[in-house]
């Protein structure tokens, strides 16, 4: 049904069920907002009404009304920017500024923050309102995720993203009126809670209350310590976003660039997470194939998401032998840089710091796991900074990012193949591992198929079939927890069958991670980039993970034989079951 | 938002949440009541009471400590056997209640809203009980005292304390 309206005179008609936000919208109207968040194709619908900055007056109403979470009805009429609702927009904005640290020249979010661009939007000139400020503790426990509450505006997007989208739980508005914060439960520290520290809370946080850990410096530190041999690695979603925060069209693919400003920002070596994730196909499809063979456990789960793997070391403690055993890419790249690379350049293993740039910010932890160091030397990760951090070092150096020249990685852990860089989207690791199977099951097929584009795709839980050498592969996709919640329940209660599945933590993939460039609250961000990963697939000469050359040789010269004894001890984990709060 | 789903293990027994909350007609909105029940059976709401129904009722733990928090009727520190409530609402306020409150303070060797050593008293000031006539108003557990002046603080507690041996 369809419902006559009138905003600011202009008559229009709207589906029933509208709110005036998303009519306005339709109109070109625009209305400010704060707490709203709409990704709806992620299902991520934050409509709470809470922050109360997108009022408007609608005759015959004696109160203004949240123009985000009023719905249409019929004959209404609207008008957005009539003096009384100008005026209230912005006094509900001094009175936020009013328990606000107003320290944005040195915030994390300075100039890229919503609270910020609203005062200057609503030309907020003074803020009339003096009264006491909320005192809160910084928590910087976790190694991933920074808690800044006093810069909380109350909008509960981390809330929403963190139950309803991940299912996850970990905040709630704790306390009361004034003393209200998003709070974890019993206000224990973030590391203490089942957080999986999926930053997908901090992606959508419009302050700085929640931030990354900054590592910088630590990794300054590192390059200017002429002792040390610094190697960068990169992971596959970085390359289709780090031209956005220096203004290049969102999708723009910048590998030659990021190579070049790592090189000039000073690491003795730019190496690709790419090829460490030609490495893990390498081990994930002998795996999978060994189970087949011997009458493993399946299905079988990707590993390669630090996020996934807390979930479900928390959530489904007894599922814990179905994940692959594989590391996720970036540790196997460090744990070959410490032996093999260590070897190859002549120096001591514990001379080289592996600094891994990530989309992510649950590796920061998962680079700290007691499981994941000792073996070679320390971790075999030292620091990881998110694909934001590396655009601020980007800066910090003065680097003219848009005008560089391309650049090609450093040798022997720097190529990779076209099915490494897919691993940035949901659906690209077991496209990945699909096509290194589908070669080696079917030998005699001198042409064996490579782009499985059924495998391909943003719904939240996807199937396929894949017919391979007259087998049928039941493979299934999850991104998003509480996608991969549903299909775990699934599994747990025996009522699917399939052979594979790949799980990532972040809504879309690594392209939509908790460390990327903030996109804007536009899900078709993360649709360019994903659509800029498979444009780099497909430019790739070479596009399985088992016919990249330098892997061969990794191989010949070192591992010996994938999922092998030495794999085993370098390339593989175990999970242990965490308790829940 | 349930997540019936966890795979959590429950720890802990407590058969009184487990009755009430199998003899709810409807699940939907049941923390609430949960809580209450909770809390009049076990007195207080421990970490440990409050994980078990969040497991129980697959409701973030973040979201039962946020109600918890939320409503000031519910104790998240274990309260002593005597509760002593003296108002601080504008009627007893202007009639020196905060004359009394201290006097208790000084009597019981704690501070408002604590607990003495030996668990028998705690004491917190709220706001109005609808007692005006009576001001100032102390309620010690379900007993009313009206008129309250601090001379009368160390008798009723000595009244409370000659009851402790009957208790045991």
């Amino acid at each position: 049904m369809m419902v006559d309206i009138t905003i600011n005179n202009v008559e229009t008609s709207v589906p029933d069920g509208t709110t005036i936000l998303e009519a306005a919208k339709s109109l070109g109207v625009h209305i400010p907002t704060l707490c709203h968040l709409d990704l709806h194709d992620i299902k991520m619908v934050n409509r709470v009404g809470t922050c109360r900055v997108c009022m408007v007056e609608v005759d015959g109403r004696r109160n203004l009304l949240p123009s985000c979470s009023t719905t249409v009805s019929p004959g209404m009429k609207v008008y957005t920017n009539t003096k009384r609702a100008v005026s209230a927009r912005r006094q509900i904005v001094e009175l936020l500024l009013s328990n606000h640290p107003k320290e944005c020249l040195s915030c994390e979010r300075n100039q890229n923050c919503e609270l910020q661009a609203l005062a200057a939007e609503l030309g907020i000139r003074e803020i009339h309102f003096k009264g006491p400020r909320l005192k809160t503790e910084k928590d910087s426990s976790s190694y991933s995720i920074v808690k800044n509450f006093e810069k909380c505006v109350l909008c509960r997007r981390c809330e929403t993203m963190c139950n309803e989208i991940q299912t996850v739980g970990v905040y709630s508005p704790v306390h009361r009126g004034f003393d209200t914060v998003m709070g974890t439960a019993f206000d224990r520290k973030m590391l203490d809670t089942n957080c999986t520290f999926c930053g997908q809370c901090v992606s959508v946080c419009p302050t700085a209350a929640l931030t990354e850990t900054d590592d910088t410096s630590k990794v300054w530190d590192a390059i200017n310590d002429p002792d040390k041999i610094v190697i960068a690695q990169t992971a596959p979603a970085i390359r289709v976003a780090l031209g956005e925060p220096f203004g290049l069209p969102v999708g723009t693919r910048v590998t030659g660039k990021m190579v070049s400003a790592l090189r000039k920002i000073g690491f003795d070596k730019v190496m690709d997470t790419d090829f460490a994730a030609d490495l893990t196909i390498m081990e994930e499809a002998s795996e999978l194939i060994h189970r087949i063979r011997h009458g493993g456990r399946l299905p079988i789960l990707t590993s390669c998401c630090p996020a996934w793997v807390k979930f479900i070391e928390h959530q489904f403690p007894t599922l814990l032998d179905i994940p692959s055993t594989c590391k996720s890419p970036h540790e196997m790249f460090g744990a070959i840089a410490k032996t093999y690379l260590a070897d190859k350049l002549g120096v001591a293993a514990d001379k080289i710091v592996v600094v891994s740039i990530m989309p992510c910010l649950a590796k920061k932890f998962e680079a700290k796991r007691d499981e994941l160091s000792g073996k070679t030397s320390g971790s075999d990760v030292d620091y990881v900074v998110s694909t934001r951090e590396l655009a601020r070092m980007i800066r910090e150096a003065g680097i003219n990012f848009v005008n560089l020249q391309d650049e090609d990685f450093d040798d022997v852990m720097g190529e990779s193949t076209g099915a490494s860089v897919i691993f940035g989207t949901t659906g690209g690791v077991i496209e990945a591992a699909v096509r290194t199977a589908a070669a080696w099951l079917d030998k005699d097929n001198p042409n064996p198929e490579i782009d499985f584009t059924q495998l391909r795709g943003l719904e939240g839980v996807r199937e396929a079939e894949v017919e391979i050498a007259g087998m049928k592969l039941n493979i299934a996709i999850a991104h998003g927890l509480g996608n991969a919640r549903n299909l775990l329940t699934q599994i747990r209660d025996g009522n699917v069958k399939y052979h594979a599945i790949e799980i990532m933590a972040c809504p879309s993939g690594c392209v939509g991670g908790g460390g990327q460039p903030y996109h804007g609250n536009n899900i078709e961000t993360l649709k360019k980039r994903a659509a800029a990963i498979y444009k780099e697939d497909e430019a790739k000469t070479v596009r399985r993970s088992h016919e990249n050359l330098q892997i061969k040789k990794l191989y010949d010269e070192f591992l010996g034989e994938p999922y092998g004894e030495k794999a085993h001890e370098l390339l593989h984990t175990h999970f242990s079951a965490r308790d829940i709060l | 938002m349930a997540q019936e789903a966890a795979e959590v293990e429950i720890k802990g027994s407590y058969p009184e949440i487990d009755e009430y909350y199998e003899s709810m007609p409807d699940k939907n909105g049941a923390l609430i009541p949960v809580m209450h029940k909770a809390q009049q059976v076990y007195g207080w709401l421990s970490e440990d009471v409050q994980l078990y129904i969040s497991h129980l009722l697959g409701v973030p733990a973040s979201k039962v400590y946020g109600v918890a928090t939320f409503y000031s009727l519910f104790n998240l520190e274990r309260k002593g056997k005597f509760r002593v409530n003296v108002c601080l609402g504008t009627a007893c306020y202007v009639r020196g209640a905060e004359k009394v409150l201290a006097a208790f303070e000084n009597e019981l060797d704690i501070k408002n809203t604590e607990t003495t050593k030996d668990g028998l008293f705690t004491l917190s000031s709220i706001r109005c009980v609808g007692a005006c006539g009576l001001a100032p108003v102390v309620m010690v557990n379900d007993k009313v005292f009206g008129r309250v002046n601090p001379d009368d603080v160390k008798r009723i507690v000595d009244e409370f304390l000659s009851k402790v041996g009957d208790i045991a």
